[in-house]
C-alpha cells in the first residue's frame, strides 16, 4: 500500500545511485532491510557488496556466518544469478591500508598499532574514524577490474543511526576543524564529492510508529540541510489492516457492540464466556488504535514527499531465507 | 521454563536501592522506562531524580524539560501530589564536561583548555564522552545526597555494551602513552624526550603529522599540558562512580524489546554485567502483545472467521476481530518463543513485561500507566 501523497517505488535517479547508504532509528531492521536491498539489487548477475562499520558485525549474525573479517567476501548468492559480497570495514585496518596506499607507510604498520598509535590518531580525531569508513566506500565504489568493469555495481552500506549518520557522511564538518591541510584533508574532500553526488542516496528506514517517524524527517531535514540526498524512506513491519476503515474510528471509541457480536460467534459455532468476548473487544480495541496511528504516521511522512517503500512483517521473523522474501518484496516495488 | 517475576514494587521500596541504571540497545524505550520508575518510585514515597540522556520533546515538556538546564529541576504538575518528590533532567554533554573542567583545573588554566579546539572535538565528537559524562553526573547528583534515588537513562548507542566501555576508553586514550608523551616536552624542556622513546616516536609523530596535519598534534599537545594536572581527579572521580556502580544500592535494569536483535544485545549485557560483579537487578521487556482472549485458540478464531465471511448477512467486523485475535496469538507466540530462548539461557534473571500501549507516552498518565504494568498491577 502506497503511502498517500508520495511518489512510488524506487525512481529513476534512485536507480542510478551506485552507493546505497541505509540508516534508520534503532531497532527498525536497518540491518536486515540493507540485506535485502543488497540481494534485490545483485538480482540477474550483478555483484554487490552489502558493507557495515562500527564493528556490530549485524550482517555476519543475519546470514548466520563467522564474524566478517576486513576483507570483502561472497556472503550470498543473489536471485536469478547474481552475488553479495560483505565487509566488514574496520578504522584501524582501513588507516594502514590508506596509509599503504598513499605513502607506502605500510611496512610501518605493526608498530604504530604495538605503539597504538591507530586507536591514538582516531581518538584524537574523531573524525578520521568516518573518513576512514567513508574512504573504504568510496574506493570499493570506483574500484574496477583489469578490463575496465566495474568491481561493484553497487556497495549497501548498513550505516550508523539516523542521529549520527549525516554527520558520519558529511565527513568534512568534523575534520575541517582538525586537518586544516595535508593529504587527509584531500581525501576527505574526495569522499565529500562522492556522498554529495548522484552517485549517493541515503534510504531512511522506519517503522509506522511516531517516534521511528519523527526521526525521519528529522533525518530528512537534517540531510537536505547538509545537501546529502535523501533517497526512499523504507516503511518496515508493515502488518495488514484488519478492520474495515469504516469501522475502525468508532472501535478505538469503544463503541463495538458487544451483544450483537456475541450473537454473530454464537452462528460461527462459538460459544464464548462474556470474558472471552471482553479478550476480544479489548484486542480489536487495542487493533483499530494501532491502525489509526499508523494512519497518522502515513501522513506525517508523506510531507516528506519522497519515494516509499514498504515491507511487510514476517511472521516467523527474520531468518537468511526471508531475506530473500523481503529482496523480493523489494523487487516488486522497482528496486534495481 | 519460566523466569522469576522481576519485583518493581519491591526493588522501588527498598530504602537501600540509590541508583537504578535502565541500560540496553537503541530504539526499546529505556528512557519511556526510566521515567516511569521514576514516577512510580516519587509517588511510593521516595525524594527521586531521574537523568535522561536524550528524551523525545514531548516526554521532556510532560517532565518540564523544556530547556536544557543540566540541573535537575523538580516536575510539579497541577493535581499531582506525590508521596515523595520526582525531579528531572537532561543531561548536557558539552556543559558537563565544562563544568568538570572548571572545577579541576584553575580559572586561567580552564579557560585554555576550553578554547582548545582538540578539547571541543573531545567535549563533543568523541563517541565516548557521552557515555562518560552519563556517569560524571551519576556521581555529580548521589554525591549531593538530596535525593535517595537515582534513576538513569543511558546513551542510545547501537550496542548496549557501550555504555560500560566508553568511559575506560575515553579515559584510557587520554591515559595513554602516546598523549603523555606529547605532554611531555613541556616537563621535559623537551630535551632528550626524543631520544628517549627512540624511532618509534618519530616515526608514530611522523605518520599523524602526515595524516593530520602538523597543527593538529599542536593543539593535541597544548590540550594535554593543560589537561595533565587535571587528569589524576578526573580519573578519581570515575573510578569513584564505578565503584557506585558495582555497589549493592545499584541496580541495572536490562531493557529489551521482544525481538532478536534486542534480546541479542540483552543477553550480552548480562553476562557481561554478571562477569564484572555489577548488580543486575532483570530484564525489562517492553510492548509485549499478551493474548486477552486467552481461552480461544487461533486455529478455532480463523475457522469461525472463514464460515462467517462465508456468510453475507454477518458484519464484516466480527469475523475481522477473529482475524485480529489469530494475529495475536501468533505475535504472543514469537514473543514467548524468544523470551523462552533468553530464559534458557540465563535462567536466574528476573523478568517483568510490559503490555504494548496503544500510543507513544508523553504525559505523567502514560507514564504511570507503564509504572502499573511494569509492577504487573
Amino acid at each position: 500500500m502506497p503511502l498517500a501523497g508520495s511518489s512510488v517505488g524506487w525512481t529513476e535517479e534512485i536507480a542510478r545511485a551506485r552507493l546505497h547508504v541505509v540508516s534508520g532509528k534503532g531497532g527498525t531492521g536497518k540491518t536486515t532491510v540493507a540485506a535485502a536491498m543488497a540481494l534485490a539489487l545483485a538480482r540477474g548477475g550483478k555483484r554487490v557488496l552489502l558493507a557495515e562499520v562500527e564493528g556490530r558485525q549485524g550482517i555476519a549474525q543475519l546470514f548466520g556466518t563467522e564474524p566478517l573479517p576486513y576483507a570483502e567476501q561472497r556472503i550470498a548468492a543473489a536471485p536469478e544469478g547474481g552475488e553479495v559480497y560483505a565487509l566488514h570495514v574496520d578504522a584501524e585496518a582501513a588507516l594502514l591500508d590508506f596509509l599503504d596506499m598513499f605513502y607506502n607507510l605500510g611496512f610501518a604498520g605493526r608498530t604504530l598499532r604495538r605503539m597504538g598509535a591507530i586507536e591514538f590518531a582516531t581518538t584524537l580525531a574523531p573524525g578520521l574514524r568516518d573518513v576512514l569508513f567513508t574512504g573504504k566506500l568510496m574506493e570499493c565504489v570506483r574500484r574496477v577490474d583489469q578490463n575496465g568493469r566495474r568491481t561493484y555495481d553497487a556497495v549497501v552500506l548498513d550505516a550508523p543511526p539516523t542521529g549520527r549518520v549525516v554527520q558520519f557522511l558529511d565527513v568534512t564538518k568534523a575534520l575541517s576543524d582538525l586537518a586544516k591541510t595535508g593529504p587527509i584533508r584531500g581525501h576527505a574532500d574526495k569522499v565529500v564529492k562522492l556522498v554529495h553526488s548522484q552517485d549517493t542516496a541515503v534510504h531512511l528506514v522506519t517503522l509506522l510508529e511516531e517516534l521511528p517517524v519523527r526521526e525521519t524527517l528529522d533525518a530528512v531535514a537534517e540531510l537536505d540541510g547538509a545537501d546529502l540526498r535523501p533517497g526512499a524512506v523504507i516503511v518496515n513491519r508493515v502488518r495488514p489492516p484488519r478492520l474495515p476503515a469504516d469501522v475502525v474510528a468508532h472501535t478505538t471509541t469503544g463503541e463495538l457492540d458487544s451483544e450483537r457480536i456475541r450473537v454473530e460467534l454464537g452462528e460461527a459455532g462459538l460459544e464464548l464466556s462474556a470474558e472471552t468476548v471482553t479478550g476480544l473487544l479489548a484486542e480489536t480495541v487495542e487493533h483499530a488504535n494501532r491502525i489509526t496511528a499508523e494512519h497518522t504516521a502515513r501522513e506525517q511522512l508523506a510531507e516528506a514527499d519522497l519515494p516509499a517503500i514498504e515491507l511487510a512483517e514476517l511472521a516467523e521473523g527474520v531468518d537468511v531465507e526471508a531475506l530473500y522474501e523481503l529482496a523480493d518484496l523489494l523487487t516488486a516495488q522497482g528496486v534495481r | 521454563m519460566t523466569s522469576p517475576k522481576l519485583q518493581v514494587d519491591k526493588l522501588l521500596d527498598d530504602q537501600d536501592t540509590k541508583v537504578i541504571v535502565c541500560c540496553g540497545s537503541g530504539g526499546v524505550g529505556k528512557t519511556t522506562s526510566a521515567a516511569a520508575l521514576a514516577l512510580r518510585a516519587a509517588e511510593r514515597g521516595r525524594q527521586t531524580v531521574v537523568l535522561t540522556i536524550d528524551p523525545a520533546r514531548r516526554l521532556a515538556q510532560a517532565l518540564g524539560l523544556k530547556e536544557l538546564g543540566n540541573h535537575p529541576r523538580q516536575v510539579q504538575l497541577p493535581d499531582w501530589e506525590p508521596a515523595g518528590e520526582l525531579w528531572a533532567m537532561m543531561l548536557d554533554m558539552r556543559r558537563t564536561f565544562d563544568d568538570m573542567v572548571l572545577t579541576h583545573a584553575g580559572k586561567e588554566r580552564a579557560e585554555q583548555l576550553l578554547a582548545n579546539p582538540f578539547y571541543q572535538t573531545i567535549s563533543t565528537s568523541f563517541s565516548g564522552t557521552q557515555e562518560y559524562m552519563a556517569m560524571e553526573k551519576l556521581g555529580q547528583l548521589a554525591a549531593t545526597g538530596e535525593w535517595d534515588l537515582i534513576v538513569v537513562d543511558t546513551p542510545p548507542s547501537r550496542s548496549a555494551l557501550d555504555f560500560l566501555d566508553a568511559p575506560q576508553r575515553l579515559s584510557s586514550a587520554l591515559d595513554s602513552r602516546l598523549l603523555r608523551m606529547l605532554a611531555a616536552p613541556a616537563r621535559a624542556s623537551g630535551r632528550g624526550i626524543r631520544k628517549l622513546v627512540g624511532t618509534g616516536f618519530t616515526l608514530f609523530t611522523k605518520a599523524i603529522s602526515t595524516i593530520l596535519g602538523g597543527q593538529l598534534l599542536t593543539d593535541a599537545s597544548a590540550f594535554m599540558q593543560a589537561f595533565d594536572s587535571m587528569f589524576g581527579g578526573f580519573r578519581e572521580r570515575a573510578e569513584k562512580t564505578a565503584k557506585l556502580l558495582s555497589s549493592p544500592g545499584t541496580a541495572f535494569l536490562v531493557v529489551a524489546a521482544p525481538e532478536p536483535d534486542a534480546l541479542r544485545e540483552a543477553g550480552y549485557f548480562v553476562d557481561r554485567l554478571d562477569g564484572e560483579d555489577m548488580p543486575l537487578a532483570g530484564l525489562i521487556v517492553n510492548r509485549t502483545h499478551p493474548v486477552l482472549a486467552k481461552k480461544l485458540t487461533a486455529n478455532k478464531a480463523l475457522a469461525a472467521a472463514e464460515s462467517l465471511e462465508r456468510e453475507d448477512s454477518a458484519a464484516p467486523s466480527t469475523s475481522a476481530m477473529l482475524r485480529i485475535h489469530a494475529d495475536r496469538v501468533e505475535q504472543a507466540n514469537r514473543e514467548q518463543r524468544l523470551l523462552a530462548r533468553f530464559t534458557r539461557a540465563h535462567p536466574i534473571v528476573s523478568i517483568a513485561r510490559v503490555p504494548a500501549m496503544a500510543r507513544d507516552v508523553h504525559d505523567v498518565a502514560g507514564l504511570r500507566a507503564i509504572g502499573d504494568r511494569l509492577a504487573g498491577d
